[in-house]
């Protein structure tokens, strides 16, 4: 097993599987996965099996390195031993350079995996007599072959023969016995070439070579050098013509991922907070989608690292895993701001769910960064990425390559179900709409964050430009920060206008006072009415007094009329008595007798 | 010479002789070849001509031992090393022209 078998402990050695093949492919031709990442993909399966490939490229471009992996791969891996024959180098320069890269060859040459040779020619040493031919070199890598069985063959670089021997007609003869014997022998084999002023190799090797060639460069641009991978010549199978940035890593050889050939990545549709509870609201109540991009760009202090920090904190306290790629401050200046506006992100990072990784995008490549950041991905697999900020990348390569690696990366994040809080600083004074090289449209959910300065101050509003596959406010929300963390509150719109900040509080303040004004006008009422009706209620009171009187006179009236009456007629009554006067007939007969 | 070369040590001038004027030459060869053969008749002439007694040639099949060629870093056949007097030097080819295996092993004619 190798140590990068044994420090990530998975069958293909911590690499990323190797994934069916992208490209259609008919299985007639036998391939040998190199297990170098990405190179697998762009040859639809490897190398072709049981013949040689010819890697040329100028010096220091990686050809050794891309033999050497090849071995490595193939003995700790896909249990094929091989045998590296090193013209240039010995046994042990090579293991030693190589053991940076985490390969430890020692080990699988010990277990028989792996065999060393180091053929050397010099000159200097030969004096040449006559006709000979090569071989010592056969038997010497016939011996090494059978040895241990090996399946692949590394011969770095065999162009040193025609500098040691002066025939060359012979050296040119030998190799071509050389390549037919090989595969008469039925390895895989890998033959590394010098590049030529106008040909693929100096001494033409392309010509005994024919079914692979893979052509490596070491390209500079603007002060930053990039190394790119072709497959020239793949006899008898497809495979992507494109040039490819490839980079020498910690783990050896890998060629940038080849994600961006598909594009039928599945999505999710879970949703998860945003970390500020007032956009969450803002995107249909729900927050950010699981694996979706997320780009909030706006100009420079309008607050998009602490967007980032909210939903990384969100995250870590849901037990997720973050990844925070920095590219203009360091991890401990990022939480020493974030704590200003009480967003403390330490715990996070000494519970270890939290990583900030902070380099500057001029230090490498854009290519190389973008294999940088894979790599932390797959050591960390976090559940979200953060490139704050993306758009310093920009600053690195040109606009189309930019957009070209970022593609890529966010279709790797997708791929991976990665969710991906990009930030990007947009220039003053330009529309922000149009100032993100296109990236924006790769992008799921798009929030702008904008300085608007107005009456002797600078606010900061919030708005959801975009937002794909879910409803989402149309309003601009005023985006304050404070030392208690992030707020999102309406603007004043009305009459026309959008207040923020104190100008927002001004206004607010005035139909405040507008409202108490008119509140006291009304109690005011109130009570004038109320003393009014009190006295209507007294006047109604006083009459209804009259009213009783005047009803108890006329009672006493009725009273009065009654008693006379009766007073009346008792006097008639006794009065006749007295006169004893004829009976007075009808009713009152009855009652005196 | 008969058709198969014996790949054994080939007798020498006995005893060991102090390094100035001994030869100790190692004749590396893959199989029977043509180039192999001729390679070996051309040096036991050379060297019974001008180091008589003075010389001991090894010849060495790769075919039949392999992994000796990796010490003497042997990569073309037939090469002669010679492994004494030092400096070690080495002659491809089937050492067809006399004078330059002649200054190839760095060897004075004794009769000049």
């Amino acid at each position: 097993m190798t140590p990068i078998s044994q420090k990530l402990n998975g069958p293909t050695g911590g690499r990323i599987p190797v994934k069916p093949s992208p490209l259609p492919e008919r299985p007639s031709l036998d391939k040998a996965l190199t297990g170098i990442r990405g190179l697998d993909e762009i040859t639809g399966g490897g190398l072709p099996r049981g013949r040689p490939t010819l890697v040329c490229g100028g010096a220091g471009c990686g050809k050794t390195l891309l033999g050497v992996q090849f071995l490595v791969c193939g003995a700790a891996d896909y249990d094929e031993p091989g045998v590296f024959i090193a013209f240039e180098e010995t046994e042990s320069d090579l293991a030693a350079n190589v053991s940076s890269l985490g390969m430890d060859l020692r080990r699988l040459v010990e277990s028989n995996k792996l065999r060393i040779d180091s053929v050397r020619v010099e000159r200097s040493e030969i004096a040449e007599t006559g006709e000979y031919d090569l071989g010592g070199l056969f038997a010497r890598l016939g011996e090494a072959i059978d040895s241990i069985q090996a399946k692949r063959v590394v011969l770095d670089t065999i162009e040193v023969l025609f500098s040691g021997l002066t025939n060359h007609a012979i050296v040119r003869s030998e190799l071509r016995r050389l390549f037919r014997w090989l595969k008469e022998k039925g390895v895989t084999a890998v033959v590394t070439g010098e590049r030529g002023e106008s040909t693929l190799t100096r001494y033409g090797l392309e010509e005994y070579i024919a079914d692979c060639v893979i052509v490596l460069e070491h390209r500079i641009h603007d002060r930053i050098g990039t190394r790119f991978l072709r497959v020239a010549k793949y006899r008898g199978s497809q495979h992507g013509t494109n040039e490819y940035p490839f980079l020498v890593g910690r783990d050896g050889f890998s060629v940038l991922p080849i994600t961006s050939l598909n594009l039928n990545y599945q999505v999710e549709s879970k949703r998860v907070p945003t970390g500020v509870a007032r956009l969450d609201t803002m995107l249909g109540g729900q927050g950010y989608y699981v694996g979706s991009s997320i780009l909030i760009s706006g100009a420079a202090g309008s607050g998009k690292t602490s967007l980032i920090a909210a939903y990384v904190r969100a995250a870590c306290e849901r037990g997720e895993r973050c990844l925070y790629f920095a590219f203009e401050e360091s991890p401990s200046q990022i939480l020493r701001n974030m704590r200003s506006i009480g967003l403390d992100l330490e715990p996070f990072v000494r519970q270890g769910l939290l990583q900030i990784k902070a380099t500057r995008p001029t230090s490498t490549g854009l290519e190389a960064h973008l294999v940088q950041i894979e790599d932390q991905i797959n050591r960390f697999q976090p559940s979200a990425v953060a490139l704050d900020p993306v758009s310093s990348l920009l600053a690195v390569g040109e606009a189309p390559e930019v957009k070209s690696a970022l593609t890529r990366l966010i279709d790797l994040l997708k791929a991976r179900g990665i969710t991906a809080i990009n930030t990007s600083l947009t220039p003053g004074g330009e529309a922000p709409e149009q100032s993100e090289v296109g990236i924006s449209s790769l992008m799921d959910t798009w929030i702008l964050v904008r300085n608007l300065e107005s009456e002797g101050e600078r606010n900061r509003c919030l708005y959801v430009l975009k937002s794909r596959g879910m409803e989402h406010s149309n309003q601009v929300r005023e985006f304050v920060l404070s030392r208690k963390g992030i707020d999102l509150l309406d603007v004043y719109a009305g009459q026309g206008l959008v207040l923020t900040g104190a100008a927002r509080a001004a206004q607010e303040q005035r139909e405040l006072a507008a409202e108490v004004l008119h509140a006291e006008e009304t109690e005011l009422k109130r009570a004038e009415i109320g003393a009014r009706r009190a006295q209507t209620a007294a006047q109604i009171e006083a009459l209804r007094g009259a009213l009783a009187s005047e009803d108890r006179e006329l009672e006493h009236l009725g009273n009065v009329a009654e008693a006379r009456k009766k007073a009346i007629t008792a006097g008639r009554a006794d009065l006749a008595r007295r006169r004893s006067a004829d009976r007075e007939p009808a009713p009152e007969a009855g009652n005196v007798r | 010479m008969s058709a198969d070369v014996q790949p054994e040590i080939q007798p020498a001038s006995a005893g060991p002789a102090p390094a100035e004027g001994y030869w100790d030459l190692r004749l590396y060869v893959a199989g029977q070849t043509q180039n192999c053969r001729i390679a070996f008749e051309n040096l036991k002439r050379i060297c019974q001509q001008h180091l008589e007694n003075q010389y001991r040639i090894e010849v060495i099949d790769l075919l039949k031992n392999p992994q000796l060629a990796k010490g003497d870093q042997i990569l073309a056949v037939p090469t002669l090393v010679r492994k004494l007097p030092e400096p070690v030097r080495k002659i491809i080819g089937d050492l067809s022209n006399t004078e330059r295996v002649l200054v190839g092993l760095d060897i004075r004619p004794r009769s000049a």
